[in-house]
């Protein structure tokens, strides 16, 4: 039985295909779901095996980047996710799509499902909007179902609101909290590996402790910045023909992890 | 009914933005402009209360973690 997966679709989403293509090439069925279909009830997310919010600029990213679409998801398909989530199926969010799951609140998710967000994605320090290839490092201790096994990861950024913030004066205390919960999961680094520490350009957007990508306590749930569905592939590298890599990319496990993952629930 | 709302970065949180405009307008020989911050006005119509205009600045308008939002109610000519 091949698995199903559900991607969201909303006015401004552009990575849909991208992403679809990722899923599809594990032998999965990949459904772009728009999202008035869900909230409606048309279709339901009980079907599907995982999901993905992908990347690209839902309501124009207006009032803030990934806020109408978050809201739509946070409030009207709160108890589906909420299922979906409680049987331990997989969600990733993508570039906008971590956006939306911050102002959802299902991320951090520090208590479960939040109603209002407790963590926000600010402008990019630069202010400017990063569309580059970055290096990524994984420093998840295993709790996160989509990345074990990654060390150091290599990918796209396109994102003008990427910089995670918590709130004020809980920094450190809820830096603690996601370290203890093992919910950090990709950090900005150099291509050695070593941490970007903040600076540019090895951390496009300033982003609290290098963070690129959180999960949640439970770790099936994944946000992330870069995008792995623009890394499947070596052809799409910017230096491929000169560095002679050929095969899959980088982003490619990470939906491996997802798929994987999913079977073992089947 | 004529509300605006105004959303703007908490104290402490950087404002990208406003730091360009700060550098633009020294640019320009405005060297005596210290600060500059942005913020986003939102004018709503319809019959609203301030209490209910405050809900939708909770559920939509500001994300709590970094932004205030201030709301006035407008004249209406």
């Amino acid at each position: 039985m091949a698995l199903e997966f559900c991607i969201f679709r909303a006015p401004g989403t552009n990575c849909d295909a991208e992403t679809k293509h990722a899923l599809e090439y594990f032998g999965c069925r990949a459904r772009v779901v728009h999202i008035n279909k869900l909230i409606s009830g048309e279709v339901k997310l009980s079907s599907f095996d995982g999901i993905v919010i992908p990347g690209g600029f839902s309501y124009g990213d207006h009032i803030r980047s990934g806020a109408i679409l978050g809201k739509m998801v946070g409030e009207r398909l709160k108890d589906q996710l909420k299922e979906f989530s409680e049987n331990g199926k997989p969600i990733l969010g993508i570039c906008n799509g971590f956006q939306v799951l911050v102002e959802a609140g299902l991320l951090p998710a520090f208590r479960g499902f939040s109603d209002v967000p407790e963590a926000a994605l600010g402008k990019n320090l630069s202010n400017r909007f990063e569309d580059r290839w970055i290096y990524l490092r994984n420093d998840n201790k295993g709790k996160c179902v989509f990345t074990r096994g990654l060390e150091i990861l290599r990918m796209p950024v396109n994102h003008g609101e990427g910089k995670l913030i918590l709130p004020q004066g809980e920094e450190e205390k809820l830096y603690r909290q996601l370290l203890e919960n093992d919910q950090v999961v990709f950090r900005y680094a150099k291509a050695d590996g070593t941490l970007a520490l903040g600076e540019y350009p090895a951390n496009p957007n300033g982003s609290f402790r290098d963070i690129a990508g959180i999960c949640d306590p439970r770790g099936t749930i994944l946000g992330m910045m870069p995008h792995p569905e623009k890394a499947f592939h070596r052809i799409t590298y910017p230096d491929w023909t000169r560095t002679g890599l050929e095969g899959v990319g980088d982003g490619y496990w990470i939906f491996k992890n997802m798929v994987d993952y999913a079977m073992t629930l089947i | 009914m004529l509300w605006e709302v105004r959303i703007a970065y908490k104290p402490g949180v950087q404002d990208a933005e406003g730091e360009s405009t700060l550098r633009g307008l020294h640019a320009l020989g405005f060297d005596k402009v210290e600060e500059v911050k942005t913020a986003k006005v939102f004018v709503i119509k319809g019959d609203y209360t301030r209490e209910e205009v405050e809900e939708m600045c909770r559920r939509l308008l500001a994300n709590p973690v970094s932004q205030d939002y201030t709301i006035a109610e407008v004249s209406v000519e």
